[in-house]
């Protein structure tokens, strides 16, 4: 890639030779009772289905401020588990991720509830993402402006149909920036025009949060909004380079008949709103 | 040529030790906060910690007919059972004047105790979700399902008022002593809280024991039955065993308070030492595997 000066380019996230994996325990859903399981835990029988998988293999980068990197790649490819040792929440094996100020990912839904109404879940969701009482009534108007729910907002959220949610959700997510955003596959959720909002609102955090990273397999969002680009495979960093490029070299592997022409190309978007949000 | 320049080829770093940042200004990504500052967190997040706990309580009901009722019906439903089985087929309530109102503070006081253990070994593996997407000190989650456990014992004594009055024991001042007992209590439970959950958090199995635990634990904390009764004619390191064990003390206080049974002030200090020992030591315990709640 190309290099400007090196003095005027702040490093934000280091990411050095970082391994993540996870411990699986069991087949999910296997219990077996509590009896069961103590005579497991006592004859010290090994758990059926114990194993790991290694997410994240070896993988080194550094971002600098200014930067949009989307991390792109097929699913299983370890981009949302990056993300997430990126923010902290995971702990990588081994290596080390190092970051200027606090990476956060955008998304909020783990913290509400269906069964409140959606003031409360304003409420909480504010909360959970480390906002003070009095930032939330500061805030609490433009929140229920921005996801245009009017009256529901009284009513409990599983009575919301799935664009309104996505919508309160986005919103609630939006009302801080942090200095690192993360965003995962958090673009185009709801109607056209909520989605030309969320576009703008996603482009502002931008703008004010140093760095950005971006999970979508929307390869036409990564083109359009994003300077840089990784590219994923099996844990590995397949290529790093100019967002352009590196789309260009992964449509050629794995999309090689539906190249998306190179400027403007909203197909991803496209594709990408019929899959349900993660935020 | 800086070591920018050389960071930006992607295998850069020729830091000497993993804990020294490659370029000023960096900090480890979910480093353990010094425990000062972590627990400032903590104080900062408190209004989180109340709304949530607050949320999942009501939201544990919602599914149901009766809704928030079931509040102090599960309570009622239990006395009703402890009464039939213990009271009146096994006749435990030998040596012991007023068995429903004794059997009542017992049940109360030790389900606070029981669902903080079982809930508190589920704070962190039942909200994976919330701690694989927003940074926050996981403390949060043990305090937050001690505090619906501790929801769920206010209730539970609104039901024990009339149970109180109805089997004929009188009103008094003394009464007040219940506040300065459940506090004790309420830091023990924390601390076995923040125990189970960093346990259950490394060992999901934990979920699964801790039912066998409790049970265990509850027939030798004198719920049921008077400890002094049933020490009489057994060797003495019996009865030290079962009235120094927290369960027995935080209900010998509640008995105190509320029914006169007489307690020493050996009692009181037990209470205080279960109760800072465990919040402090469990503290500490959970706050040690921070990084690793992720990971679950």
């Amino acid at each position: 890639m190309s290099e400007p000066a090196a003095e005027t380019r702040e490093p934000t996230v280091v990411v050095d030779d970082v391994h993540l994996t996870y411990r699986i325990v069991g087949k999910g859903k296997q219990r077996g009772g509590a009896a069961a399981s103590l005579r497991r835990t006592l004859l010290r029988e090994p758990l059926p289905g114990q194993g790991s998988v290694r997410a994240v293999r070896g993988v080194s980068f550094t971002a600098y401020r200014g930067e949009a990197i989307g991390l792109i790649g097929p699913n299983g490819s370890g981009k949302s588990t990056l993300l997430r040792s990126i923010a902290g929440l995971m702990a990588p094996s081994q290596g080390t991720v190092w970051t200027r100020g606090q990476a956060s990912l955008l998304g909020v839904a783990a913290a509400m509830m269906g069964g409140m109404s959606g003031d409360q879940n304003i409420l909480l969701g504010c909360l959970a993402i480390g906002m003070t009482p009095d930032e939330i009534i500061e805030e609490y108007d433009a929140i229920c402006d921005f996801a245009g729910i009017g009256e529901f907002v009284h009513l409990p959220m599983n009575t919301y149909s799935s664009g309104m949610g996505a919508r309160l959700r986005f919103a609630i997510a939006a009302a801080r920036t942090p200095d690192i955003l993360l965003i995962d596959e958090a673009l185009a959720t709801g109607d056209a025009a909520f989605r030309r909002r969320s576009e703008a609102r996603i482009r502002k955090l931008r703008d004010e949060a140093g760095t950005v990273f971006l999970v979508s397999h929307g390869l036409g969002v990564v083109r359009e909004s994003c300077t840089r680009a990784i590219w994923l495979e099996n844990g590995r960093i397949v290529m790093d380079g100019p967002a352009d490029d590196v789309v260009d070299a992964y449509q050629e592997k794995h999309d090689p008949g539906e190249r998306t022409a190179r400027p403007n190309a909203r197909s991803g978007v496209a594709s990408r709103a019929q899959e349900p949000s993660s935020v | 040529m800086t070591r920018f320049t050389r960071l930006a080829h992607a295998d850069p770093l020729d830091a000497p030790s993993p804990d020294v940042p490659p370029a000023p200004g960096l900090q480890r990504a979910g480093a353990r906060l010094p425990v000062e500052e972590y627990s400032r967190r903590l104080w900062q997040r408190r209004w989180f910690v109340v709304a949530y706990a607050t949320a999942s309580n009501s939201v544990g009901y919602e599914r149901s007919f009766l809704g928030q009722a079931w509040q102090v019906l599960t309570p009622l439903l239990n006395i009703a059972v402890y009464y039939l089985i213990f009271g009146l087929l096994l006749h435990t309530n030998r040596g012991v004047p007023n068995y429903i109102a004794f059997l009542s503070v017992g049940v109360f006081l030790f389900s606070f105790c029981q669902s903080a253990l079982v809930a508190g070994s589920k704070a962190i593996t039942g909200n994976i979700g919330l701690v694989r997407a927003l940074q926050f000190p996981r403390a949060v989650l043990p305090v937050s399902t001690t505090l619906v456990s501790l929801l769920q014992l206010l209730f539970s004594l609104i039901v024990l008022v009339p149970i109180l009055l109805i089997s004929g024991v009188a009103p008094s001042l003394r009464w007040l002593q219940i506040v300065p007992a459940i506090a004790l209590q309420t830091l023990f439970c924390l601390g076995l809280s923040f125990t189970v959950a960093r346990i259950g958090s490394r060992i999901p199995d934990t979920t699964q024991l801790l039912p066998f635990v409790s049970r265990v634990w509850m027939y030798g904390s004198g719920v049921m039955y008077s400890v002094q009764v049933f020490a009489q004619g057994h060797p003495s390191w019996v009865s030290t065993v079962l009235t120094n064990n927290p369960g027995y003390v935080y209900l010998a206080l509640a008995r105190h308070a509320l029914l006169g049974v007489p307690v020493t002030a050996m009692t009181w200090l037990a209470a205080l030492a279960w109760g800072v020992g465990t919040v402090v030591l469990g503290y500490l315990y959970f706050w040690r595997g921070e990084e690793g709640y992720g990971n679950v």
